[in-house]
């Protein structure tokens, strides 16, 4: 099973809300999706530099030290902001060299999002759990992508939960299972992309990614998605300033949408939809198999 | 007392189950009435008493399944699987169902106003199914009796091995399944339609549908002979 979960806010008011009103869709697919759960939330773009969220795996992680040691090897300013297991890193520093100067020194880290929107946070724990460990319910934003993980094909651990992410400001959650992803894994690897999991999900967003990266726009690239990635999947992804759904063929997996003047929210099931203002008078409607719906923040 | 709310917002759902099985009968309740649904999963299943239960807004999966004698009216969507194995009695979605809406239904009426999803009717085994939408892909798949009316379009693969059940359709069909064929109306498909839709409260003319059955070719096919048919 699992539980996919998005919302874009219409209303710019609305966006000090987003994750308050995130948090019950979320908590609403703990029964899709018990082991662990994850969200994805773009806000206003920085205006330099990019941000870094980092999982360190243990709440005694010295983050204020990384920002320090970063200055005192490559002589550029950082912030890094901790909670816990979850920091986030600012720097000019380009992404690539930022990337390797952390395996090379904080080899343990992982870097879980890389962009100037997106912030990313995710653990093993039920959707409650998770939420309140990094205070979900306070994040603002324009639009998100949230996930309740019932693992079926790789094992329970925060890597391997959802969302997924590659390249800058781009992530992906997946409901369903993928027939061919270590055909596309070795495909991508010869384009020189590197893996960190064996989990499907990761083959349809580097996928999709790449695509991107070689000059697709996403609705293209997604269009190419559905040519290569065969098996079963509702995916719905989130870059700067877009949120994509799409269904396999057969739409074997569920997903259920409610649209009105101020918002567009996506989830698994119903349940998750009933606590939003002003639902009863919302657009429901199913996504058909193999269409995209994609909405720009 | 004839008649009861439940709200679902306040008050579990195995209760409400619980009463429509139970204290519906012996309290001689005809009418139950379930407020804040909000999706819930299993509402109403396995009624098998004469009550008339009207969910208000969206019900989950499997609402109404398995139903028996009960009228089961939903005030907005439904989800996977509603009426799922019907035996007798009526279901009557106000708005869109989702997959496998009716599947292998033995018996009763499933009328839904909106669309339904994919896979309607599938493995139909004896109900009848009046849409007043369109039908996803693969609807009436592997049907093997009963009758589906489709007001709308028809999506891929209508009526893909479909064995004694046969589908009824006002609109645009996409594509046949396999073995499915049109075949000429007869008077008693004109009368079937007819009493269809006034069951189901549409005013089409029934001369507006073709009818969809098998062509029975894959009851022949013998895998000892070569794969052959």
């Amino acid at each position: 099973m699992c539980g996919i979960v998005g919302l874009l806010v219409k209303t710019p008011a609305l966006r000090a809300r987003l994750g308050e009103m995130l948090v019950p869709m979320m908590v609403g697919m703990t029964e899709r999706g018990p082991d662990s759960a994850g969200l994805a939330v773009f806000s206003a773009p920085l205006a330099s530099g990019h941000k870094y969220s980092l999982y360190s795996g243990t709440s005694s992680f010295d983050w204020e030290g990384l920002a320090e040691q970063l200055f005192a090897h490559l002589r550029m300013p950082a912030q890094c902001e901790g909670h816990g297991n979850h920091a986030v890193l600012m720097t000019e520093l380009a992404p690539a060299a930022v990337r390797q100067w952390l395996k090379e020194n904080f080899p343990a880290l992982h870097v879980l999002s890389c962009g100037r929107a997106i912030d990313l946070y995710k653990d093993i724990g039920t959707p409650s759990e998770v939420a309140q460990r990094y205070g979900f319910s306070g994040l603002q934003g324009s639009h998100a992508v949230g996930h309740t993980r019932m693992a079926t094909e790789s094992a329970v651990t925060p890597d391997r939960a959802h969302p997924f992410t590659a390249g800058e400001d781009f992530c992906l959650v997946h409901n369903g299972s993928l027939s061919n992803p270590y055909g596309l894994r070795r495909k991508l690897e010869t384009e020189g992309i590197h893996f960190e999991t064996d989990n499907d999900t990761e083959a349809a967003c580097r996928f999709l990614e790449w695509r991107m990266r070689e000059g697709d726009v996403l609705e293209t690239a997604i269009q190419k998605g559905f040519e290569e990635l065969d098996g079963f999947y509702t995916f719905l992804i989130g870059t700067e300033n877009k949120l994509a759904l799409v269904r396999d063929p057969f739409a074997c997996k569920p997903a259920i949408v409610a649209e009105t003047d101020d918002y567009v929210a996506i989830a698994s099931e119903f349940r998750s939809l009933a606590h939003l203002p002003d639902v009863k008078n919302a657009h429901i409607y199913e996504p058909n198999p193999e269409e995209m719906y994609v909405w720009t923040a | 007392m004839d008649s009861l709310s439940f709200d679902l917002a306040a008050t579990p759902l195995r209760d409400l189950n619980r009463f429509l099985h139970q204290d519906a009968v012996t309290q001689g309740i005809k009418q139950v009435t379930v407020l804040h649904p909000d999706g819930a999963h299993n509402i109403a299943v396995g009624l098998s008493a004469p009550v008339a239960v009207d969910i208000e807004g969206h019900a989950g999966y499997y609402a109404a399944g398995m139903l028996k004698h009960g009228i089961v009216t939903i005030h907005g969507n439904a989800g996977t699987g509603v009426a799922e194995n019907m035996m007798s009695g009526k279901v009557h979605v106000k708005g869109f169902a989702s997959v496998s809406a009716g599947a292998s239904a033995h018996g009763g009426l499933l009328v839904v106003d909106g669309d339904t999803s994919l896979r309607c009717g599938i493995s139909l085994k004896g109900g009848d199914i009046v849409v007043g939408g369109s039908v996803g892909s693969f609807s009436g798949f592997m049907a093997q009796a009963g009758r589906m009316v489709i007001c709308g379009n028809a999506g891929d693969a209508l009526g893909d091995s479909l064995y004694e059940a046969v589908i009824y359709v006002r609109g645009t069909i996409k594509s046949l399944g396999a073995d499915a064929r049109i075949e000429d109306m007869t008077e008693s498909d004109y009368q079937a339609v007819g009493e269809l839709l006034a069951a189901a409260g549409y005013t089409y003319d029934a001369h507006e549908f073709k009818r969809v059955a098998s062509a029975k070719s894959l009851y022949h096919w013998n895998a000892d002979a070569n794969q052959e048919y």
